[in-house]
């Protein structure tokens, strides 16, 4: 298996953290842990509280409402703010679809975290605007 | 007489490799079942890495020889996080061994009552034996060792997380030495030191070089946050150094920076930080230069059997029962297990890197083999009077529960024969399963690190949280909770 990249050098080829210096990146990098999903693995539960945000390192993620597929996340895309942000219980269950890895920020951590480095908060607003487009576009 | 080198190279269900505490724990719980294993250790004795660090020679965890409880009962295990886990004699060794200097167990002491535990659990190991490769080979693996080769249908790595490592962002790392090379305190009189990282074994070095060296700086990415103390890895008795530098001492500097470069400058070696929690760089001329950056586990050719790995690539990605979650049939236990991250609610990691949370990682680990072995486990019949109180004993005191805490659990489960007690079980493998209707009880601990139980309860395939409230001296056995569960349990035990 070949040796894999140090994972502040895979956090800087992701989107969100673009604008980011890497002495940044590497307080992020040291600051939230890494986790690691197997296929099929269960990343956020229906109904369960204590939820984090996870930003996608490597793999997909797959989001499923009452056992049905709904959407799909890749590397670099995030989950889970939802419920961070608007302090809810998660609605659906997001599971790994291949091994998944992904960089997982605390439910409570998010708010400091996204203060703290405003350019994140900027591309994840930038992510939203696209998703919601894509929701709009697909009603009209 | 024992024999000095058992189990020889051959055909077992279970190959257990190390000899620290780790699989020192795992082959006593195989024992227990029945399971047929070899254990083999590179080492001459047991102790692991006990047998060397922590450098300074204290632990950090602690053991309270005189309990209210009695030494070697299951209720005991809660005030003592340094013993394995044993029957009678083998049980509560720790405490046997310490001279009370300190509030917690020095290296020494702790290596003695691991030596301890493996005579009196009759925990026998082939040593000098090292594991060398891996293979598959038809469901299971074949182990290759310096005495040769051993055929498994379960590996089970208890290798320590042990081998240095440091991060590859590091340009110049070759001119510092790692933790593990750190000389005695006295070799350090007068110097300029620079230790790079702030987690435990950095500050561990700096607390010890406090009496002797002339200035000391400490310096990762990382900025040490206490402010949630429990949910910290960082534990406060080595602190002192930080302590010193938030009061404005001088000569003693936490920083706060990205290692830009380590380089030679005028006959010392100068180390280069851009600030990560302020603007700018700083540069830092020192005599010695310390990486306490961790350690990795010494894999060796694990990936190349496809073993997945976490955590910046330093542990192997495991699941609730331990085992790799890319390669079935290879286990891991001791310090490792931390690679099952469990659900990390409000993102509480378990205590799997010590031994008070790993001990009991080994047990689920060999019950789990056990079933996969064809093993049934005892699961008594309970009464449904005895459903809550049993609960609310193991919400008050129940080791497994308050040391892994949201990571183990007590289920109860409940099938048309009635109530059974399903023992401690890990929490995510409760909640993603499935199955039939049953509870957990488990501790856990908020984003404010208040500590309250918390009941699982899954009906018709669903889960349901229920949140209990705290109390001041968690006594969660109390008249109040016992009505809380009686309401909370109501549901599951009428239909």
């Amino acid at each position: 298996m070949p040796e894999r990249p140090d994972i502040v050098e895979s956090l800087s080829r992701l989107a969100l953290f673009a604008d980011l210096s890497h002495a940044q990146i590497e307080s992020i990098a040291h600051r939230f842990d890494e986790a690691v999903f197997a296929e099929g693995e269960r990343v956020l539960r229906t109904g369960l509280s204590g939820g984090a945000m996870y930003v996608i390192i490597e793999g997909e993620a797959v989001v499923r409402i009452e056992g049905t597929e709904r959407a799909w996340f890749g590397a670099g895309e995030f989950f889970g703010e939802i419920g961070v942000l608007l302090d809810e219980l998660p609605n659906a269950d997001v599971e790994a679809k291949t091994l998944l890895r992904c960089l997982e920020i605390p439910g409570a951590q998010v708010e400091p975290f996204l203060v703290e480095f405003p350019r994140i908060m900027f591309r994840m607003l930038q992510a939203e605007a696209r998703r919601l487009r894509i929701t709009t576009e697909w009603k009209t | 007489m024992e024999d000095l080198s058992p189990f020889p190279p051959g055909d077992y269900d279970v190959v257990v490799v190390g000899s620290g505490p780790g699989g020192l724990q795992t082959s006593q719980a195989l024992a227990r079942w029945g399971i047929r294993h070899a254990v083999i250790s590179k080492d001459d004795a047991p102790g692991g890495m006990f047998r060397r660090f922590p450098i300074y020679e204290r632990l950090i965890s602690w053991t309270k020889p005189d309990a209210p409880v009695e030494r070697g009962t299951r209720e005991y295990e809660w005030y003592d996080h340094n013993s394995l886990l044993g029957d009678g004699e083998a049980a509560a060794l720790v405490p046997e061994f310490m001279d009370r200097s300190y509030d917690v167990p020095s290296r020494p002491e702790m290596e003695a009552a691991l030596v301890a535990f493996a005579e009196r659990a009759g925990v026998r190991v082939r040593y000098r034996c090292e594991w060398t490769g891996t293979r598959r080979a038809g469901d299971g693996f074949v182990l290759e060792t310096s005495d040769g080769e051993f055929r498994c249908r379960f590996a089970v790595f208890a290798i320590g997380v042990t081998e240095r490592w440091v991060p590859p962002t590091i340009p110049g790392a070759e001119l510092a030495k790692h933790y593990v090379d750190t000389r005695p305190a006295g070799a350090y009189q007068g110097k300029r030191v620079v230790i790079i990282g702030k987690r435990n074994s950095g500050f561990e070095i700096a607390n010890a070089l406090l009496p002797w060296a002339q200035e000391l700086v400490i310096v990762s990415p990382r900025p040490v946050k206490i402010d949630v103390l429990p949910q910290s890895p960082l534990r406060l008795r080595y602190l002192q150094p930080y302590e010193e530098y938030v009061r404005g001492g001088a000569g003693n500097y936490v920083v706060d920076g990205a290692i830009a470069a380590i380089e030679r400058s005028n006959g010392a070696v100068r180390v280069v930080a851009d600030g990560t929690t302020w603007p700018g760089r700083l540069e830092f001329d020192a005599d010695d230069v310390i990486l306490a950056t961790g350690f990795t586990a010494p894999l060796q050719d694990l990936r190349d059997v496809g073993v997945a790995t976490t955590l910046n690539d330093r542990v192997p990605a495991l699941s609730p029962h331990f085992e790799s979650l890319s390669t079935p049939g290879i286990f891991f236990a001791g310090n490792i297990s931390m690679g099952s991250k469990g659900p990390r609610k409000h993102g509480v990691a378990p205590n799997s890197t010590s031994v008070n949370g790993f001990r009991y990682n080994a047990q689920v680990l060999a019950g789990h083999i056990a079933e996969r072995l064809g093993l049934e486990r005892e699961r008594p019949r309970l009464e449904r009077d005895q459903l809550v109180p049993l609960l609310l004993h193991e919400l008050s005191c129940a080791p497994e529960i308050w040391i892994q805490k949201n990571f183990l659990a007590r289920v109860v489960t409940r099938s048309d024969d009635g109530l059974r007690d399903g023992g401690i079980v890990p929490l995510e493998h409760f909640l993603d399963a499935g199955g039939e209707d049953a509870v957990a009880a488990t501790i856990e601990m908020d984003p404010h690190a208040v500590i309250y139980p918390a009941v699982y309860v899954r009906r018709g395939g669903r889960i349901e949280e229920h949140e209990l409230p705290p109390h001041p001296v968690h006594a969660f056995g109390g008249a109040g909770y016992q009505r809380e569960l009686d309401l909370r349990l109501k549901a599951f035990l009428r239909s």
